[in-house]
């Protein structure tokens, strides 16, 4: 297969289960191909050069860097983004745990460091705080001190070994933590 | 930061990537994970006029042992090598070393073979097969040799392999594994290029003595270096606290580091040699244990 600086190649993929099918140059990035070409720009893009990890996305369920692929190299590949989280109107429980226990403040990096959490939860069934520090070094986060991001990656573990992640949204919980414990 | 426009050509075989590669000359530059050149093309310090892009080879993905040697195919995932039951088995000294290696975002996608080809000095994998003693196999259109890896490093980012060459993989010597083996790197955080690695593989005989050593630095050089003193001093010998000192001194005269932004030349040899005491006491201490057990 032979694509010309200048042509356009109709590049086919899947991304949150839906097919696409775009004319792109061989030098689009990924990251840039989701956000512009697909128009989810749930995916954001800080460093261009692989260091912040906002750009994460799953590749055929693994978490990598979509500014450190090429689109043209994802053909035929299932991509989820962060937009491919919640189901049917409800949070995956990734997203609740990050409300509930303040994971997020300006939220810049935070679909990058989800979308790397949920292939971490697949791999890891039951992860001490280290491993999880030791998953979240691939992300900057200038915010929040990465304490509740640690908190709310266990505690989504914690739940799924007793067995109990809910599946919807749970309102109460969201502000249990600005309300002081009796 | 958007890469400069390229032409990007997807063969379908290794022999086709080698056609490519002869055809194109110096105009035309492999991809495979991109983990370390699309920082590179985005950034635009390099404007390749063509992009061949190996990473569908599926020819070249496998871990396997055949006879006394462990094979890794070049563009095997080092997030398969690093869980890789096998080579946890064969060479403890690799699976050690690979967690270190970027961040498990990266490992997903680079390639084993990749970080090996990049050679830079602080990298993990380059050290590693060259204190396991490993050769490469590099093919063209026109030939396939095997280089030790020990000749394969020229300088900063410089191998043996030439333009119209790919890697194809990488052997490790597995008829004697040794029981004594230590990667240990000191960076700024965790992710970083290491200012400084080291790596040991160690065995001790029924008197617990040395019996083989091999130890490597990373980060002092513009290759990986053996550190060839040590084994002259230390062969023979029980590791005591004296001779550990020794050893490290010995280890870190051997060098001459550069000093740049990240590290003076005088805080990389200090590093250098705490690092190389770490690395020889923890290797000497699980060469004794492992001693009793198995052969």
């Amino acid at each position: 297969m032979q694509v010309k600086r200048e042509e356009r190649y109709s590049l086919r993929l899947q991304v949150n289960g839906k097919r696409y099918e775009e004319q792109v140059e061989p030098r689009k990035l990924l990251s840039d191909f989701l956000r512009e070409d697909c128009g989810l720009t749930g995916t954001h893009v800080g460093c261009e050069h692989g260091v912040c990890g906002a750009c994460t996305v799953l590749v055929d369920g693994r978490a990598v860097r979509s500014c450190l692929i090429l689109a043209i190299q994802a053909e035929g590949a299932d991509i989820t983004t962060v937009e491919g989280l919640a189901k049917d109107g409800k949070p995956h429980p990734l997203q609740e745990a990050f409300s509930e226990c303040h994971a997020l403040q300006c939220g810049f990096c935070t679909p990058g460091i989800l979308m790397s959490s949920v292939e971490f939860l697949q791999t890891h069934a039951d992860p001490g705080k280290e491993e999880i520090a030791d998953m979240l070094s691939g992300h900057l986060c200038r915010c929040t001190g990465y304490k509740g991001i640690v908190e709310a990656v266990q505690q989504v573990a914690d739940r799924r070994k007793e067995g109990e992640v809910r599946e919807s949204g749970d309102p109460v919980s969201i502000c249990s933590r600005t309300t002081p414990t009796v | 930061m958007k890469p400069a426009a390229f032409d990007y050509l997807r063969p379908s075989t290794v022999e086709e990537a080698c056609q490519y590669l002869q055809e194109y000359g110096e105009e035309g530059k492999l991809i495979a994970g991109g983990q370390s050149l699309v920082p590179i093309l985005n950034m635009r310090l390099s404007t390749p006029e063509c992009l061949i892009d190996i990473s569908g080879l599926e020819e070249l993905k496998y871990i396997r042992e055949e006879g006394d040697w462990l094979h890794i195919g070049a563009l095997t995932r080092q997030r398969d090598v690093e869980r890789s039951a096998l080579v946890r088995e064969k060479t403890p000294l690799l699976a050690e070393a690979l967690p270190y290696i970027g961040h498990m975002q990266t490992r997903n996608r680079g390639t084993f073979g990749g970080s090996l080809v990049h050679a830079d000095p602080t990298a993990e994998i380059p050290l590693s097969l060259l204190a396991l003693q490993a050769a490469v196999v590099i093919q063209s259109a026109e030939e396939i040799r095997a280089v030790d890896v020990e000749d394969f490093f020229i300088t900063y980012l410089t191998t043996d392999l030439m333009p119209n060459e790919i890697l194809r993989e990488v052997k490790i010597p597995t008829r004697h594994i040794p029981k004594g083996y230590s990667f240990q790197e000191y960076s700024r955080k965790h992710g970083d290029f290491a200012l400084v690695s080291a790596a040991c593989v160690l065995d001790v005989d029924e008197q617990e003595r040395i019996a083989s050593v091999r130890l490597t630095l990373g980060g002092v050089d513009a290759v990986p270096v053996l550190a060839r003193e040590v084994e002259g001093l230390i062969l023979g010998e029980k590791l005591t606290d004296s001779l550990l000192l020794e050893a490290s001194r010995a280890a870190a005269a051997d060098i001459d580091p550069e000093g740049d932004l990240h590290a003076s030349r005088e805080y990389r040899l200090h590093l250098a040699q705490v690092f190389a005491a770490r690395v020889l006491e923890t290797a000497y201490h699980r060469a004794v244990l492992g001693k009793g057990s198995a052969t």
